[in-house]
């Protein structure tokens, strides 16, 4: 029927076509279904960087797991598609993106960032049938009756009191001095650190000292403060804008005391803002030095760079609360469109952590500071600041 | 040294310090502001977006590419001023003479807050940013800690202040601006070209947040979320000093400065009620004097 060109011209056309089936997407892929997860959050103002490092690290693990063919639940592969909703930290505005969220259809959700947006959105997610994963700290939002809100990080109740002690027993803190961003946040770490170290018998040498987050001259603020020479100077729930501008001023006021803080900060901008002055800085992350990381942490870092121009710290632990609940997903496939199935995978749920070397898992924490498993496992990873990068001071984890 | 000297003592002069450098700063913020407002009768919300804009330019160009803080503080003046003229040129003057409503510039005026607040998250990140310090060291008298590098920029805000105040005084654009800030329409009757002195004293406004943005990024830093804060903060100081009086700006400037340095040594075992305080004690003043320190009732 075909002579040898006619032949040939079929095979070149059929090569043609699965090429363009291929680059455009073929039958196969036009199946696939997609699966989004979303992110309410802060991505403007002063403290973008918060939010932006969530819907970063989102981005560039869903493109990562699109590249190798999407994501299997069930007996369906899912494109992960991540939409997202900046809050401006605003609580009404978070409530209009967990509604937005709500009338998308998606179950799961990353954020809000802070407390009051954590707080604001319960009951349309309650309502709505919706997971979501806040970076905020009220116990309120983890202990029953409610259940819809799974707390993405350490608490600083959880971290403060962890670095307290280790510090009291290695470097000698016996005084400590609390400063906070007048906010309910950095107010409500305050006063969870001001009680930590009074149980751990240190003295507070003072615990009202306050200043407007958006202060840009934190002189004033630490004058009166490092007068009173403490030990330990706590930065309680500082934002990354403003850590290295009170590192700097407290040093260049002369104090020569140890500081910390129970978030987590970003290398780079240490560097940038206060240089060697921030030398010693006790902060929390995630996944976050050389020493405990793994090949394919490495490679998301690689993966984010090359998508967003630089890496963010804090990212270190953003990462982990998509993974959560895709793997929770996986786990239990009927939970992709029924929070209901997803709380009861919660308790038993447990799989490889990708993100660090060793045997740790993934699995749901909680028990001892909520009564029930409302948090994801992230390892508690202490790390002191030094030459423009974060080494491991110590690594803890909370039950 | 510093162990010799007794508390309050030390307390006192650094406070007095912390407040007149606060002032020096604020101050030349609200130059800006207030300079605008007198020559056209716009509130420019945008202020605080172009200082942030000045302040990534000089991270930029001191900070990432290495060339001296001197260039980068021109480069910033120069942009800075450049984005003022064309901001006024395209975009105020033709509501100016399309709208006789004062909400339209303000307004307008809104509209470009965000719109640089979005411009310049893409541009420069979310991140906070630092620079190099300029100078290295910190001054440790009896009484007194001050950085090196906060003493030269406190001067500079002097300096650039002063030079400000002359080029008003006594420059040719200067005289021509304070006519149009007088009585606009007298002015324009007198010769004075009304479109190239708008549009230069915008520039001229802009070109202030700029330098100001690239000076104190080498002491503050900068980061894209700080444009509205830093609008509020000037918008007090020329209300405490009295809109489009350039003495007040000044005036309203170190009087903020003195007030929050005075206010968080003395009242800090309170909790942060420094701001309150002020913004109570701004309520009282202005139901007694609305039009400022240096302002004049009728406008």
């Amino acid at each position: 029927m075909y002579g040898r060109s006619g032949l040939l011209r079929m095979a070149a056309l059929g090569a043609i076509a699965a090429l363009v089936a291929g680059a455009f997407g073929g039958p196969a892929a036009a199946e696939n279904p997609t699966l989004k997860i979303g992110f309410v959050g802060v991505t403007s103002g002063p403290a973008a960087a918060w939010g932006t490092s969530n819907v970063r690290s989102m981005q560039t693990r869903a493109a990562w797991l699109n590249e190798k063919g999407g994501v299997t639940i069930g007996d369906k592969t899912y494109k992960i598609e991540i939409v997202t909703f900046d809050d401006q930290k605003d609580p009404k505005r978070a409530i209009a993106g967990m509604e937005k969220m709500a009338q998308e259809g998606i179950h799961y959700v990353v954020g809000p960032n802070v407390d009051d947006g954590a707080a604001a959105v319960r009951p349309v997610a309650e309502k709505a049938g919706i997971i979501y994963f806040p970076y905020a700290f009220p116990k309120t939002l983890y202990t029953k009756p409610a259940s819809n809100a799974i707390l993405g990080m350490v608490a600083s109740y959880q971290s403060g009191p962890a670095i307290y002690k280790y510090l009291r027993d290695h470097k000698g803190v016996k005084t400590i001095a609390f400063v906070a961003g007048n906010e309910s946040d950095p107010l409500s770490q305050r006063d969870s650190g001001v009680a930590a170290a009074k149980a751990l018998g240190m003295k507070v040498l003072a615990d009202k000292d306050t200043y407007e987050t958006d202060t840009r001259d934190f002189t004033p603020v630490l004058t009166p403060i490092v007068k009173l020479k403490p030990d330990l100077l706590v930065l309680s729930g500082v934002a990354p804008a403003n850590a290295p501008l009170l590192i700097r001023s407290a040093r260049e006021l002369g104090y020569k005391g140890l500081i910390s803080t129970e978030t987590a900060q970003d290398a780079q901008v240490l560097k940038e803002g206060a240089g060697d002055l921030a030398d010693g800085f006790i902060s929390v992350g995630g996944a976050s030095t050389p020493e405990i990381r793994s090949a394919t942490m490495d490679e998301f870092i690689a993966r984010y760079t090359k998508m967003f121009g630089e890496y963010n710290d804090e990212s270190n632990t953003k990462v982990y609360a998509l993974e959560y609940i895709l793997d929770t997903l996986k786990a239990n496939p009927a939970a992709i469109d029924n929070v209901e199935e997803f709380k009861k995978t919660i308790d038993t749920f447990s799989a490889p952590n990708p993100f660090v070397k060793g045997n740790s898992t993934l699995h749901y924490v909680g028990m001892t500071s909520f009564g029930q498993k409302r948090q994801v496992a992230v390892p508690m990873v202490v790390n002191e600041y030094r030459g423009g990068k974060f080494v491991t001071l110590f690594v803890g984890s909370v039950d | 040294m510093a162990a010799n000297a007794t508390p309050d003592r030390r307390s006192m002069e650094q406070v007095i310090a912390n407040g007149l450098y606060l002032g020096a700063q604020y101050a030349l913020v609200a130059l800006g502001l207030t300079l605008i407002f007198a020559l056209m009768n716009v509130l420019n919300f945008a202020h605080g977006q172009m200082y942030v804009l000045g302040g990534f330019i000089t991270y930029w160009v001191y900070g990432r590419l290495g060339l001296p803080f001197v260039v980068a503080l021109a480069a910033s003046a120069v942009t800075l001023a450049a984005v003022g003229a064309a901001v006024e040129v395209l975009l105020f003057r033709t509501v100016i003479r399309r709208s006789v409503r004062e909400e339209s510039t303000m307004l307008l005026a809104a509209g470009i807050a965000y719109f640089l607040d979005a411009v310049i998250l893409l541009l420069f990140g979310e991140k906070q940013r630092g620079v190099p310090k300029i100078v290295m060291g910190v001054f440790d008298w009896d009484n007194l800690i001050m950085p090196y590098d906060r003493i030269l920029v406190g001067g500079l805000a002097v300096v650039f202040i002063v030079a400000f105040m002359l080029f008003m005084q006594y420059s040719r654009p200067g005289r021509a601006m304070r006519a149009l800030a007088q009585d606009r329409v007298a002015a324009q009757l007198m010769g004075v070209q009304v479109d190239r002195y708008s549009m230069i004293g915008f520039a001229l406004g802009a070109l202030l947040a700029g330098v100001v943005g690239g000076l104190l990024a080498a002491i503050t830093g900068v980061n894209s979320g700080i444009g509205g804060p830093i609008s509020i903060k000037a918008f007090l100081m020329v209300m405490i000093g009295g809109a489009g009086v350039v003495g007040g700006a000044i005036a309203g400037g170190f009087v903020l400065g003195m007030l929050e340095s005075v206010g968080l040594t003395v009242l800090h075992s309170y909790g942060d009620i420094t701001y309150l305080v002020i913004f109570a004690g701004l309520m009282v003043f202005l139901s007694i004097r609305p039009q400022g320190l240096m302002g004049k009732p009728w406008g």
